[in-house]
């Protein structure tokens, strides 16, 4: 899969709680999710995003809660994939359950800016800098999580195996 | 090769005879738990499946803490879909007026032991670690999977072992030791890894100041923090408790990613100063800090012993004028036994407010939220930008000691400064 979007950087751990500040936690709803992305750092920034933009971050991106609120937010407001030097676990795995490509890029990071835009090539496990010409590494993911991504998402998965299961008995 | 407790754990829960961080296993879950505000989203991916029951009612726990008793009609909604899918299921279930904060009501009706695999929409499902079982939390998708399937997919972590040793001195508890170490180690210092809790302090360490510690190992970026079984442990349980268990230990020559020691015995009562846990100082360093609120209580530092720790200074002294002064007990039952050994005139005679069971205030979800500019010494977990209330409004963490203090001075302060 080719990801290539306009990029919004941000610095190091970007916590959940200021990707959706609880006070939002009243709700499930992704439309209204998105309307407070990133509010608590960047206030403008649910008006500022645009369909298929790509967050940039730094280490230890979504650290904090176990809220799915958090990558459901971003992934309603449009963002495609969010790519940072490191991820907390909790965000990672939700981000995967829900479909939402998250990349690990450590050395694109430093040398990547605001208004740029990047290609994700998830296949090659390589991030393009469409301003610098650079290319960069990106960590591959195992062969389970790619199934999980191949699948569409954590419960499409399970959906093939309680299907399986109740096939057979 | 030996393994860690961890490993031992999670080799049992996948029914293999030896496990090696890294790997990927499917393990049995002995324990699934949401609350108000992630089951919604939880029950919703289940409802997908088309399936009639969760895999074992009684291994799946519903717990309303975080907005209840609830804030406003939206949170309301959200409650009132979790406690009819709850009861439609047959599923544990606690309302309130009977249980509390998810990580004290959890323990207290014995449902954390040795050697389980607990996995919990909530980050601080870490704190069951203290009763030596593997305790983490995931997003709602994963639980509703886990619903379903009675298992969970997780990749074996690696372990690092922290021990402390020397003497305590007065007034530092499990609070400080965990914030001492994420200040040490920084808030992705334990990323994806285990915090194994070792030590001759350890070992002396009260059950309470070691469900602290599990508590907070999330904000080193761990995906649990796990302790060993012992007389403390066991004592504890047997007060909940007649169910068998099966402890684990590390073997002596178990692999861990790091072993850092800790020399423990000059540690000062410390806070954690906005906007991150791992930016700690010592309390009495920071005598310009004028406060506002002061909130003691959370899944972190509002049992019964710490109640006790802010009682013991706010007796016969005053909250200051400038100061709101709130004290949320972690469930009904600390509530009634703080009650019943006169804790709670203590804190209405020094002019505190004495809350229901929440989790409210932590999150900034209600009963103490901050306005711009406002500044909170607080015992919960986290400081980040805006998590009380306003984006610009800051919380400082700290332990019950240095929270009551500050509560009684108006101004960042640890207990010693009051004489």
């Amino acid at each position: 899969m080719v990801i290539r979007g306009r990029v919004w950087k941000f610095g190091d751990n970007i916590d959940t709680d200021v990707i959706i500040p609880a006070r939002y936690l009243v709700t499930i709803d992704p439309a209204e999710l998105a309307q407070h992305v990133m509010e608590d750092i960047d206030p403008e920034f649910a008006s500022k995003v645009q369909p298929g933009d790509i967050i940039v971050a730094g280490r230890n991106f979504g650290c904090g809660s176990s809220r799915e609120h958090a990558p459901i937010a971003i992934k309603a407001a449009g963002v495609q994939a969010v790519v940072a030097e490191s991820f907390a676990r909790i965000f990672f795995r939700n981000a995967i359950n829900i479909g939402l490509p998250v990349v690990e890029a450590p050395q694109a990071i430093a040398e990547t800016e605001t208004g740029d835009v990047i290609e994700i090539d998830t296949e090659a496990g390589t991030v393009l800098n469409t301003r610098t010409g650079k290319v960069y590494q990106s960590t591959q993911y195992d062969e389970f999580i790619q199934q999980i991504i191949r699948a569409g998402g954590l419960m499409q998965a399970v959906a093939e195996r309680v299907k399986a299961r109740q096939q057979a008995g | 090769m030996g393994m860690t407790m961890t490993e031992k754990i999670l080799a049992r829960a996948a029914a293999r005879r030896s496990v090696e961080p890294g790997e990927i296993l499917e393990v049995a879950v002995d324990l699934v738990m949401t609350n108000d505000i992630t089951a919604p989203l939880s029950i919703a991916e289940f409802k997908k499946l088309g399936l009639e029951r969760v895999f074992d009612p009684q291994k799946v726990v519903f717990v309303p803490d975080h907005f209840v008793p609830a804030k406003d009609i939206k949170a309301a909604e959200q409650s009132k879909i979790m406690r009819e899918f709850a009861l439609a299921q047959g599923a544990i279930y606690f309302e309130i007026g009977r249980a509390g904060i998810e990580h004290v009501v959890l323990p207290e009706n014995g449902l954390t032991l040795p050697g389980q695999v607990i996995i919990g929409a909530d980050s601080h499902t870490c704190t069951y670690g203290a009763f030596n079982c593997f305790a983490t939390g995931m997003g709602s998708t994963d639980i509703a999977a886990a619903m379903a399937l009675g298992t969970t997919w997780v990749r074996v972590p690696p372990t690092i072992k922290f021990v402390y040793t020397g003497t305590l001195p007065p007034d530092v508890g499990g609070k400080d030791l965990i914030l001492y170490t994420i200040g040490q180690i920084g808030v992705d210092g334990a990323l994806y890894a285990v915090m194994e809790f070792t030590g001759e302090v350890i070992d002396k360490l009260p059950m309470d100041d070691r469900i602290a510690m599990a508590n907070m190992a999330i904000e080193a970026g761990a995906k649990t923090g796990i302790f060993g079984f012992d007389e403390k442990t066991r004592e504890w349980l047997a007060r909940v408790t007649d169910k068998p268990y099966e402890p684990v230990d590390s073997d002596p020559d178990a692999r861990y990613q790091q072993v850092i020691e800790f020399d423990v015995s000059n540690l000062r009562p410390l806070v954690a100063l906005p906007h991150l846990p791992s930016n700690v100082y010592p309390a009495d360093e920071l005598e310009d800090m004028p406060i506002d609120q002061v909130v003691i209580g959370s899944c972190t530092n509002g049992r019964l012993s710490d109640l006790r720790i802010a009682a013991e200074i706010l007796k016969g002294r005053q909250v200051h004028p400038r100061v709101r002064c709130i004290i949320v007990p972690g469930s009904q039952e600390v509530a009634r036994q703080a009650t019943r050994e006169g804790l709670v005139d203590i804190f209405l005679e020094a002019g505190a407010v004495f809350s229901t069971s929440t989790c409210g205030p932590c999150l900034g979800g209600y009963m103490g939220v901050l306005a711009k500019g406002e500044r909170c010494v607080s015992t919960t977990n986290r400081n980040f930008r805006g998590r009380m209330g306003h984006r610009e409004s800051e919380v400082i963490l700290a332990g019950p000691a240095v929270a009551a203090a500050s509560a009684v001075l108006g101004r960042v302060a640890s207990p010693a400064q009051l004489n």
